[in-house]
């Protein structure tokens, strides 16, 4: 670990590309150590955060702090933040150990000291026996390895990486996660990581900030945002695959009894719920049962994938609603199902 | 059986035909003259071996220092045009406030043609132009600088003419180079100089040595303004006036079907020392994933 730090602080940071606003006031605290993960569709924001945060792009508002010091005024040559790609951006016309050698080469690191450490970062990323090689010779998950190299091998502040896998084929995309995170856990260098994937975010961050057009939605640990999501927005971003519109019938304490898909569901409110207000329920197809019980939909099984163990099912309810189930009961489309969820899986948010 | 995939898989088809009215421009515009001239040139007017004119031409210093005279112009001005249009294209490569204004300003003298510049280049930089009445008003000179009607007047007029050239062809090399290799060498801690020297200018330079060879090729046979800002019986007698002389004022056709031989190979050979420099760059893709 380099110069430890004690917080990386982006305070009401705001970006304007012309008529469209990409940030309203980021306010984020990474502590040094820590493994965050910004999360969102395309278009909430987050690569600038990144880019604002690597110095890559000018703030339109707001202050960046590492500790007491102002950084969002410094160049990104004086940060000393370590970035990755999402194309990797490699340098076509250097080898694998010149590419990875350059941020020492930029910072007159002597010569000796340089190939220790360059090899060192190979060994690190199991490239050593590709250094000759130019990147064009690489494979795609052979060159996320050379960019995460080169931007640790000068022992930066921060990593910055945005969306480093999302040019891998599913396979490469889990290794290079695991080799991620164990570079982290070994390395222990503070690390801001910008996804779409939650799968990605929840394996991987300490700490999940999900934004949402610019705005930050929820911050917390993987489980509080998977467990008990915000709004709606990062329920269907966490998996809660269905979200559907419902109207409050009773409220008793932190339970909630709601009309939803024609038939009446207990659920739990998130947040301010009111009597005869327009909500909206969120259910995972994981939490979804088969069989007659309590808390129960109905309707007609339409469509049925084969997952292995599982089926994902989507059953058209009585009232015309899609609602998606997995489940390892054998269906087939035709079937009429009863359905049943739990009543703490059935989260009611204000719509 | 050899049918209609086995033509396939060797790129014969229909589409082919595209290719026929380029040919035919290629053989009766380029091909065949140029082969006429060849041949002609070995058939000296006034008699004497197969090689005649060739001699004539090299024994000759009025018509041999053509040669040298046209380098002494041509070299420079391509030198000028590439070395001036890199930083103008980087500054304006990306997306930049008015890039296409600039843009448009910087290509305009492509569409003056010759004259006009000339005469421009005659009424700014002439004895009695703006430039030297300036440099006589705050007392720079005493005498107006000779800036036209010599080497330097033609030098302007190619720099003027070929420039746009170089910048339009910079800029489309620079633009094809992925802007993310340059904010990865930022994080890296390179400034914009050593970003410059060590990422764009390395993947640029197989660019810039194709720029180099085309506005030489240009500059090399300059006619008009050789004639218009130069001093075509002197220090600007460049090798195509010596070839329009020889074949149209002398009506020497076979002698200037030489001299025009001669003018191909010099820039055959200028074009084969760069692009043989240039084949020791890196030339692969310029593009993030390498």
């Amino acid at each position: 670990m380099s110069d430890g730090f004690a917080s990386l602080r982006m305070e009401n940071v705001r970006r304007v590309f012309g008529e469209q606003t990409a940030l309203r006031g980021l306010d984020l605290s990474i502590s040094g150590g820590e493994f965050v993960a910004l999360l969102g569709p395309s278009g909430c924001g987050k690569s600038t955060a990144l880019n604002c945060l690597a110095g890559l792009l000018p703030l339109s508002g707001g202050q960046i702090f590492l500790d007491e010091r102002r950084i969002d005024l410094l160049p990104p040559e004086r940060r000393d933040f370590g970035m990755v790609f999402q194309n990797y951006a490699l340098f076509p016309h250097m080898s694998v150990r010149r590419n990875v050698g350059f941020g020492l080469v930029m910072r007159r690191v002597a010569r000796g000291e340089r190939e220790r450490r360059v090899e060192q970062a190979l060994r690190l990323v199991r490239l050593t026996d590709h250094a000759h090689k130019f990147p064009a010779q690489l494979s795609g998950g052979q060159q996320q390895r050379v960019a995460i190299a080169r931007a640790i091998v000068v022992e930066p502040r921060v990593v910055l990486m945005d969306e480093p896998l999302s040019n891998l084929d599913a396979a490469l995309r889990l290794e290079m996660r695991t080799e991620i995170r164990r570079l982290h856990q070994e390395l222990g260098l503070t690390t801001v990581y910008v996804t779409h994937d939650q799968e990605e975010a929840l394996a991987l961050a300490d700490r999940l900030v999900v934004l949402r057009e610019g705005e930050v939605q929820q911050i917390g640990t993987p489980e509080e945002v998977y467990a008990s999501p915000a709004n709606r927005y990062v329920a269907g971003f966490m998996g809660y695959r269905n979200v559907i519109p419902a109207a409050v019938s009773a409220v008793a304490g932190g339970g909630v009894v709601v009309r939803a898909a024609g038939a009446l569901l207990r659920g739990v409110a998130q947040g301010g719920v009111g009597g005869g207000v327009d909500v909206v329920v969120a259910v995972r197809p994981s939490d979804v049962a088969v069989g007659e019980g309590e808390n129960a939909l109905r309707g007609v099984v339409e469509i049925v994938e084969y997952h292995g163990r599982e089926q994902a099912v989507q059953v058209r309810l009585d009232d015309g609603t899609a609602f998606h189930v997995r489940t390892g009961t054998r269906l087939a489309p035709g079937d009429p199902v009863a359905l049943t969820v739990p009543a703490q899986r059935v989260l009611v948010f204000a719509s | 059986m050899k049918g209609r995939h086995w033509l396939a898989e060797r790129g014969v088809d229909r589409v082919l035909l595209l290719l026929v009215p380029g040919l035919v421009f290629v053989v009766g515009l380029f091909a065949y003259p140029v082969l006429y001239g060849l041949q002609l040139s070995f058939q000296p007017k006034e008699g004497g071996g197969f090689f005649e004119n060739y001699v004539r031409f090299f024994a000759d210093p009025y018509l041999r220092d053509t040669i040298w005279i046209t380098l002494r112009l041509a070299l420079p001005a391509a030198l000028i045009n590439v070395v001036a249009s890199v930083p103008v294209a980087y500054r304006l490569r990306g997306r930049v406030r008015g890039k296409r204004f600039l843009t448009t300003v910087l290509v305009v003298p492509i569409t003056l043609g010759t004259v006009l510049t000339a005469e421009g280049l005659i009424g700014y930089l002439g004895p009695v132009g703006w430039f030297n009445k300036i440099l006589l008003g705050i007392g720079l000179i005493d005498e107006p600088l000779r800036l036209v009607h010599n080497y330097w007047g033609v030098l302007f007029s190619l720099i003027i003419t070929g420039f746009p050239f170089a910048f339009l062809l910079t800029l489309s090399y620079l633009s094809g180079i992925d802007p993310s290799l340059e904010k990865a060498a930022a994080t890296l801690g390179a400034d914009w100089w050593r970003r410059f020297r060590y990422v764009t200018l390395p993947l640029l330079a197989p660019g810039l040595a194709i720029t180099f060879c085309l506005t030489f090729v240009l500059a090399f046979s300059v006619f008009p303004s050789a004639y218009l800002v130069g001093l075509p019986q002197g220090e600007t007698r460049v090798i195509s006036i010596a070839a329009y002389e020889s074949a149209f004022r002398d009506s020497d056709y076979p002698l200037g079907s030489a001299i025009a031989m001669i003018m191909a190979v010099v820039m055959v050979v200028v074009v084969g020392l760069v692009l043989l420099w240039r084949s020791t760059l890196y030339r692969g893709a310029t593009g993030g994933k390498g």
